[in-house]
């Protein structure tokens, strides 16, 4: 994929992942045309999708028509080397793509599935976005999305801290405050 | 001389059972309000080289994530041995625990003090109520079985419905004075603005012996929450 242009042009990937779940909603938007100018309109030279369990097959390109290059797989054990290697994710919005994401420190667009019934995800995607860690859209906002989005005015998220439940655990428990 | 006994048996024999189930019934009502009474007071004093054996329960999608990033934080060797238990049809899961803990004997542990096992699902995400009262009645069985086998003094669980089986048995333990299980709950950072069914479940039922939020939306709405700040 982009042999002959490797020495002249940066790869930008663009990577989409719904994780465990089936999201065709999202595979398929992110297939469309409209998404994929939008990306190519941004700088993005590779879009690589994670599928999942979803039944809408991509459309393969190696994008030597001076257009974005396209590749999906299923599932993978683990998605990190994929973040790793992005410029851009595009999330469901299960919690644990969202906060791999956002530890690595890539920008994220967080898509909500609209077909889950009492979506208890987009309150986390919602929460974040007002926080400004990501950006948050549905399938058919995705590329406007895209089109508008600010990167740098995304405000990197600090890790969490599992310590305060810890101590209070311990404390709980009996053990003396340790060193 | 054998009617008369018989006649005496048939007599006080009533009496002798209505006495003796109305004293068991005294007996575990005694039990369950001390139960309620203590449920959630903090443990006596112990030395920090004791070690309490600890049930971890792991969840589908982001659930066990979430738990090994707190179990990180926490003294491998003061919480074991350690036992994991997730839903029998949760691959993933207890792959992610077995790697947990063989990252721990690679950076120096004794040895792995840890037990995986599968337990059947109450409920499926999405199967109809209706038939998931039969499936949580075999779950809760199955519970049984291995809480008895168990009998954890740590139970922490962050989430997932298979845990509300095993708190609710750890709960009845507890009344029965089979052993005394101090449960942990951490709301998933997923829940922002409302809780979880099991959460609700637990917090409600005032099961928990410490209920954890991770944001501070929730300490509000339900004010018996300790907030935690997000763990991930």
């Amino acid at each position: 994929m982009g042999e002959a242009r490797d020495g002249v042009k940066v790869k930008r990937v663009v990577f989409v992942t719904v994780g465990t779940t089936c999201f065709d909603a999202l595979v398929k938007v992110a297939d469309s045309q409209e998404v994929k100018d939008e990306l190519y309109r941004r700088g993005y030279t590779d879009l690589l999708i994670q599928m999942g369990r979803g039944s809408y097959l991509p459309i393969k390109s190696t994008g030597d028509d001076g257009s974005l290059a396209v590749d999906y797989f299923t599932f993978s054990s683990s998605i990190a080397d994929y973040l790793r290697s992005a410029s851009l994710v595009i999330s469901h919005a299960g919690s644990g793509s969202i906060f791999e994401t956002l530890q690595l420190g890539k920008p994220l667009i967080v898509v909500v599935n609209e077909d889950l019934m009492d979506n208890h995800q987009s309150e986390l995607a919602e929460e974040l976005a007002e926080r400004k860690h990501l950006y948050c859209a549905r399938p058919l906002t995705l590329h406007q999305t895209i089109a508008g989005m600010d990167l740098n005015s995304l405000v990197p998220y600090s890790p969490g801290d599992a310590t305060p439940v810890a101590k209070l655990i311990n404390r709980f428990l009996g053990f003396p405050e340790e060193s | 001389m054998e009617k008369n006994t018989s006649c005496f048996f048939s007599n006080s024999s009533p009496n002798l059972v209505i006495t003796c189930f109305v004293a068991f019934i005294t007996i575990i009502l005694v039990r369950f309000l001390y139960v309620i009474y203590r449920t959630g007071k903090p443990l006596n004093k112990r030395t920090p080289q004791q070690t309490l054996s600890t049930l971890i329960v792991l969840g589908s999608g982001g659930h066990t994530a979430e738990m090994i990033n707190l179990l990180l934080v926490l003294q491998k060797d003061r919480f074991t041995p350690r036992f994991y238990i997730a839903a029998a049809t949760d691959n993933m899961s207890l792959q992610k625990a077995r790697v947990f803990e063989n990252s721990l004997v690679d950076s120096g542990a004794k040895g792995i003090s840890a037990e995986f096992m599968q337990i059947y699902r109450s409920r499926e995400v999405g199967q109809s109520y209706v038939t998931s009262v039969w499936t949580t009645l075999v779950a809760t069985a199955h519970a049984l079985w291995l809480m008895i086998k168990i009998r954890p003094q740590v139970i922490l669980c962050n989430g997932p419905g298979t845990c509300i089986p095993l708190c609710v048995i750890a709960f009845i333990f507890k009344v029965v004075g089979i052993r005394w299980s101090s449960i942990f709950y951490v709301e998933s950072i997923a829940r922002v603005k409302r809780l979880s069914l099991s959460g609700l479940l637990l917090y409600k039922l005032q099961i928990a012996d410490q209920f954890f939020v991770q944001w501070p939306q929730l300490q509000r709405k339900y004010p018996r929450a300790r907030y935690v700040g997000c763990l991930m």
